[in-house]
């Protein structure tokens, strides 16, 4: 969505919340506490250069690398800033295999915490008032909503993020994808599989990029 | 404390939606609050349990008629004047000022 769209129309009033937006801004970079630049810069680099793609990348190398894999899962901020990813709300990184018989997903019961470094900012869903308060009372009737099936045999495990630690969970790598390139599997590793309310699925024959 | 940002276990907040392809922000004021938050934490007067605890000061009623952001920009404001970097009294000017500027 563009500010174009979703911007007050042209000429008329702004909300107060954008009042008060502007309010807080100008008196902040009035008293020099705040740099214009700073705040661009920082919601440029939320805004198009943390996202997902750096997890799914993450997660390919797991799949692709035994010893890298095993280094995740033992020491999961050391092995994520192997690959460059760090910073603010991924400092103590937790990854979460799952595995046919474990099935791991991941709330912020509390609010919103979730690893920047390796998904970006949380989508609205997540720190939303529904999810977070049904992800640890139905969890199998929350991912059945979102559209997974966990079998009964399959032992849900449900990780709230209200401490300093960040989950990301390792997906299951699909059938199918054998022999393909770390770069092939990082086109398919989707946010939500690595928040665990999603399942990573092989595109069908011939779709493969 | 037990307050309304404790969520985990309520009954009855309704369905989970999902946006397809999602934008990171919804409005230009939330890439601002998002940006201002940030910078504003940078000055160090506060840290992450500080911001948290100040957004669950927020009152029961309005936390579930806001979003996401306002709970941001809500706390950012209380921090900032408890931490005397900015007076509620300026702030109030501020926004009698952009508020007649606004209907011109």
């Amino acid at each position: 969505m563009s500010d174009e769209h979703d911007h007050a129309e042209e000429g008329s009033p702004l909300t107060e919340t954008e009042l008060r937006v502007r309010a807080l801004e100008s008196l902040l970079v009035e008293k020099g506490l705040v740099d214009p630049a700073a705040l661009d810069a920082l919601i440029d680099t939320y805004e198009t250069k943390v996202g997902p793609r750096n997890g799914a990348h993450v997660v390919a190398r797991a799949w692709v690398d035994p010893a890298y894999r095993a280094r995740l899962l033992e020491d999961g901020s050391k092995a994520i800033a192997e690959l460059g990813y760090m910073g603010r709300q991924g400092e103590d990184m937790m990854v979460l295999e799952n595995t046919p018989k474990v099935h791991n997903m991941v709330v912020c019961t509390l609010c919103s915490c979730y690893p920047w470094p390796v998904l970006g900012l949380p989508p609205v869903w997540y720190k939303s008032a529904p999810y977070r308060s049904r992800a640890v009372l139905d969890p199998r009737g929350v991912l059945r909503e979102l559209g997974v099936e966990v079998p009964e045999d399959v032992e849900v495990r449900v990780w709230d993020s209200t401490s300093e630690v960040r989950y990301l969970v390792l997906p299951e790598r699909p059938a199918g994808t054998e022999g393909w390139s770390e770069a092939e599997l990082v086109g398919i590793v989707t946010r939500d599989s690595m928040i665990g309310v999603a399942k990573v699925q092989a595109p069908a024959r011939g779709g493969r990029r | 404390m037990n307050g309304i940002h404790d969520m985990g276990g309520m009954h009855g907040l309704g369905p989970i939606e999902r946006e397809e392809n999602e934008p990171v922000f919804h409005h230009a004021w939330e890439r601002r609050a998002f940006a201002l938050n940030m910078a504003a934490g940078f000055l160090g007067e506060w840290n992450i349990d500080m911001s948290r605890y100040a957004r669950e000061q927020m009152p029961a009623a309005e936390y579930l008629a806001t979003s996401y952001y306002e709970h941001w920009l809500w706390s950012l404001e209380r921090l900032l004047v408890d931490k005397g970097l900015l007076t509620q009294a300026e702030i109030d000017a501020r926004l009698a000022e952009l508020r007649k500027r606004a209907v011109k």
